[in-house]
């Protein structure tokens, strides 16, 4: 069982984060469960949801304390939330920032984790790019699609279009596209450098 | 249909399947996404001629339903928490008036101190308020037992309240089977009413009714819950017949075939515990799970039947009586009254807090090395609890309790630097 | 003087109240309560006390909403005196579909009933909610609101005894300044209830908007019937406040109920309006305006301001009231 843990602020659609890779799942086929931190919280304020995909039902309704995935919606979240806290050791992390992983400072939580399992990018110009607002959901869930593998980006794309259909739907498709490609490149690249230093 | 949905969402599509006629609702969370998507589907003309009324406070929401029942409309709410406090006088109303109106209860805590997340203290308040309540495992357990309550209030003339754990089950996606109108149709009857403010045939409802038979007609009412518990399993099979699938029912085992230790528990945290039962079977501890669905009326000797060969029972609730302890636990050792059985109190998951099934089977092995304090509460902080005793001893005017838990735990402001 | 002399005068003296009796009106003017096909909806037989204004008013409200409505009528009764004299199991002296619940919620049970109604394509039947002044003034004012606010199919007809009778007469929020109730008792520097801003429902209603808001008084029972049926006419919320004496709580003589009705009328305590959509297009003019002391006097729960010694400040400060009255509503226009 996969368990995802995303962290944004409200808002910013953490739970529509959790609900469309649920949603992306159960169209591959699989068992997924979908469900936010449950806070009173108003806009702005950190929020968390979570998501479950698995191969067979799924019962536990425990929150998520062992996450193999963590999401990162807002990068001002980061050295304010426990964002890292009880991330499985092959576990993956992925940051909606404009910023290097090296500017954000993060390298102390993350540099046990395995090469091309964490991933920084701006989700929220691809957002901009091409719904001209800064939502950044999209494009992380192609990224996740990206860097995990777990889900089909075609699924995460039918997802999208079945919770928004219509253009803004559409825009979202191409945002969550573009976010898969980039996010692949960047892997193959990091995995491609390691390879070539060990090469050396 | 088979769909990746909100709970909430699913529950008010089977609710709009059953054609209510009269909708009446108040705002509190975690219920409002249930009336949310029924309001929509009211105005798009989804859901016949029912008429929605946004009410000023759950009181009225109950006390319209309780007009509009008499008047022969099958009838829904859903609430939560201070608002089913709120309407606390109405629902016993329409207990006594045989109204067979259906109520969600998005399952959530009561304050003070306020709290917005997940307990029973709300549904249990109410539980002898002469309401059926059934508990939701999961939200196809929620969307299946909303059917199966109008035919059960309808049948009896006695109101249902469908119990399902707040943001557990109600903001949770998951897949659940949203069957279509055709079965709903054919499972579900028109509710044909056993009396009806009618002006071809007037009748008085709702008078005085002194010593001299107020001890009938409560006795009835409680005759009428014992036949609830006959009743109900064979809605059940009838049930299954149409949908092809069993949901809901008075209670049911897992794992219980040659279980020492039986944990018993209602609502979402059975999926939990089947985790930890699985796991404990796999180091050899034999332990089951006992789900209670129906909570009132208390099925009794189906509890104890399925107990038979237990020497153990754990009961995890989501609610405490202060100065008392366990509620459910009460009634389970009424059950099992004159039987050589353990029965351990275990208070979890209060206000929202998370149950783990590391707990649960910490818990069960503690409970099978007898170190269970009675009752025994899940995952409590002790040290918060010293501390603030302490500081109480020294200061007479200290202050409220919360915030300063709040600040001893440094919960408040928490940074990770 | 023979027999027929003397019922004839006093049926005459009955007509100086500015009230035709029936028997001086030809027959197509004459009250619902008159004729013979009256419906009895609150029939004989239950258990007010002697003089009781509720059953009166409540006799005279149903009957013509009966006939005004072609006897399709539901009612809803909150808890109070009305609903318990009239029906403990297994009597009933409703012959009318009744329903009583709680005391705080008889108009959002009126409104359940109109939206199954409505639900069931049933708008030939009118939906009637009944209460005293603690169920709609106090209790059920939440309730009362939301019903106005939606514009709810209801017609709400208060019965103002000015205090909660049926428990044993206590203060309400319609009771008025210096009355004497078991919760605001005739002792001490301010006797009796105190002075407030009061809570005018009547006014509260119109500021909603509804279509329909009128006071009646079973001191006219002429109007009262037609205000009734007028409001049976109009859908939506309507709402009349009915003023009812009760002989028990007030301290008066039971064969001076009517009495004390007019005269709370003709002081200009209690106006008799009608108002449409918000707005005030009618009220009854006082032909002869009495001093409020005529009124007081009558009832035991304003002995105290008679002294000795009077409380002339007091007196004042009621016919105040009265003339405040008369002067917004242009009762004596």
């Amino acid at each position: 069982m996969w368990q995802i843990r995303i962290h944004g602020r409200g808002g910013q659609g953490v739970v529509t984060a959790a609900e469309l890779l649920a949603m992306a799942a159960f169209m591959d086929g699989k068992y997924a469960q979908a469900f936010p931190s449950f806070g009173s919280e108003r806009m702005g304020a950190p929020v968390v949801a979570f998501c479950r995909v698995a191969e067979g039902a799924i019962r536990t309704r425990e929150t998520v304390t062992r996450p193999d995935v963590v999401i990162i919606q807002d990068p001002t979240l980061l050295h304010q939330v426990d964002l890292f806290g009880g991330l499985a050791p092959l576990g993956f992390v992925l940051i909606n920032s404009t910023q290097t992983l090296d500017a954000l400072h993060i390298e102390e939580f993350l540099s046990t984790l395995p090469l091309g399992h964490v991933c920084a990018f701006s989700a929220t110009d691809l957002g901009l790019k091409y719904l001209k607002r800064p939502i950044a959901n999209g494009p992380l869930l192609g990224a996740f699609a990206a860097i995990t593998g777990l889900i089909r980006l075609a699924s995460v794309e039918s997802a999208i279009q079945q919770k928004f259909p219509g253009a803004v739907g559409e825009a979202n498709r191409a945002a969550a596209r573009e976010a898969f490609d980039v996010v692949t490149t960047s892997i193959t690249e990091q995995r491609g450098i390691v390879h070539h230093a060990h090469a050396d | 249909m088979r769909m990746q949905i909100e709970g909430s969402q699913a529950v008010a599509d089977a609710i709009a399947l059953c054609q209510p006629e009269v909708i009446a609702a108040y705002p509190i969370s975690p219920q409002t996404h249930i009336v949310e998507r029924l309001s929509r589907k009211t105005k798009q003309g989804h859901i016949g001629r029912c008429q929605f009324l946004n009410v000023e406070s759950e009181f009225a929401a109950l006390s319209v339903l309780i007009g509009a029942s008499a008047s022969g409309a099958r009838t829904y709410t859903a609430t939560s928490s201070q608002g089913l406090l709120f309407m606390a006088e109405a629902v016993y109303n329409a207990a006594g008036l045989g109204l067979p109106i259906v109520m969600t209860i998005a399952n959530r805590a009561i304050g003070a101190p306020i709290n917005i997340w997940n307990d029973h203290s709300d549904s249990m308040a109410l539980r002898d308020a002469e309401w059926i309540q059934l508990f939701a495992e999961d939200n196809q357990d929620a969307v299946d037992l909303h059917i199966q309550a109008f035919r059960l209030a309808e049948s009896l003339s006695c109101p249902v309240m469908v119990c399902m754990d707040g943001y557990v089950l109600t903001h949770a996606y998951e897949p659940v089977d949203v069957p279509d109108a055709v079965q709903v149709n054919a499972y579900l009857p028109p509710y044909d009413p056993v009396q009806v403010l009618d002006p071809e045939r007037p009748v008085s409802i709702g008078a005085m009714v002194g010593p001299e038979a107020f001890t009938e007609v409560k006795y009835f009412s409680h005759q009428q819950h014992l036949r609830a518990l006959e009743v109900m399993p064979e809605l059940v099979e009838a049930f299954e017949q149409h949908f092809q699938r069993r949901s809901g029912g008075l209670c049911s085992a897992y794992r219980m075939e040659d279980a020492d230790i039986a944990v018993i528990a209602m609502g979402s945290v059975i999926g939990t515990i089947k985790d930890a039962v699985d796991e404990l079977r796999n180091t050899g501890v034999r332990v089951g799970c006992v789900k209670i669905g129906c909570y009132r009326p208390f099925p009794k000797f189906q509890v104890s039947a399925l107990l038979e060969k237990t020497t153990r029972v754990i009961v995890v609730e989501k609610d405490l009586a202060v100065g008392m302890g366990g509620i459910v636990s009460a009634d389970v050792q009424s059950a099992l009254q004159g039987r050589q059985i353990s029965v351990h109190t275990v208070i979890a998951g209060l206000g929202g807090r998370s149950i783990s099934t590391s707990s649960l089977k910490h818990m069960i092995l503690e409970a099978r090395a007898e170190r269970l304090t009675e009752p025994y509460f899940l995952d409590l902080n002790k040290t918060v609890i010293e501390q603030e005793l302490a500081r109480r001893r020294d200061i007479r005017r200290a202050g409220p309790v919360a915030e300063h838990m709040l600040q001893t735990m440094n919960v408040i402001g928490t940074k990770v630097s | 003087m023979d027999e027929a002399m003397t019922t004839e005068r006093i049926k005459f003296y009955q007509t100086g109240t500015f009230t035709a009796g029936n028997r001086l009106l030809d027959e197509a003017t004459r009250t619902v309560q008159s004729r013979l096909d009256r419906t009895n909806s609150l029939n004989s037989g239950h258990r007010a006390c002697q003089g009781c204004g509720e059953a009166l008013g409540a006799r005279y409200a149903l009957d013509a909403a009966m006939r005004a409505s072609h006897n399709q009528l539901i009612a809803v009764n909150a808890t109070g005196c009305l609903e318990v004299f009239s029906s403990p199991y297994p009597e009933s002296a409703w012959q009318i579909p009744w329903m009583h619940s709680l005391f705080g919620n008889a108009p959002a049970v009126a409104s359940g009933i109109a939206a199954a109604l409505r639900a069931k394509r049933r708008d030939d039947v009118t939906v009637i909610a009944q209460g005293g002044d603690g169920a709609t003034v106090d209790i059920g004012f939440g309730c009362l609101s939301g019903m106005f606010e939606r514009n709810d199919d209801v017609l709400y007809l208060c019965y103002d005894n000015e205090a909660y009778m049926n428990t044993g007469i206590q203060r309400s929020g319609a009771t008025p300044p210096f009355a004497r109730t078991n919760t605001t008792q005739a002792v001490g520097e301010h006797p009796g209830n105190p002075i407030g801003n009061g809570k005018n429902v009547p006014r509260i209603a119109l500021a909603h908007g509804i279509p329909y808001v009128a006071t009646a008084s079973v001191a006219d029972l002429h109007d009262l019937e037609r205000k009734v049926t007028k409001a049976i006419g109009v859908r939506g919320a309507r709402y009349i406040h009915v003023h009812v004496p009760c002989p028990l709580g007030w301290g008066s003589d039971p064969a001076h109920t009517m009495k004390v009705a007019r005269l709370a009328v003709e002081s200009g305590l209690f106006p008799l309006f009608e108002a449409e959509f918000g707005k005030i297009i009618c009220s009854t003019p006082i032909r002869r305006k009495v001093p409020v002391e005529r009124y007081l006097e009558l009832q035991t729960r304003f002995k105290h301001l008679f002294g000795p010694p009077q409380d002339t400040e007091a007196l004042a400060a009621i016919q105040a009231m009265a003339d405040d009255n008369i002067a917004v509503y242009g009762l004596m226009e």
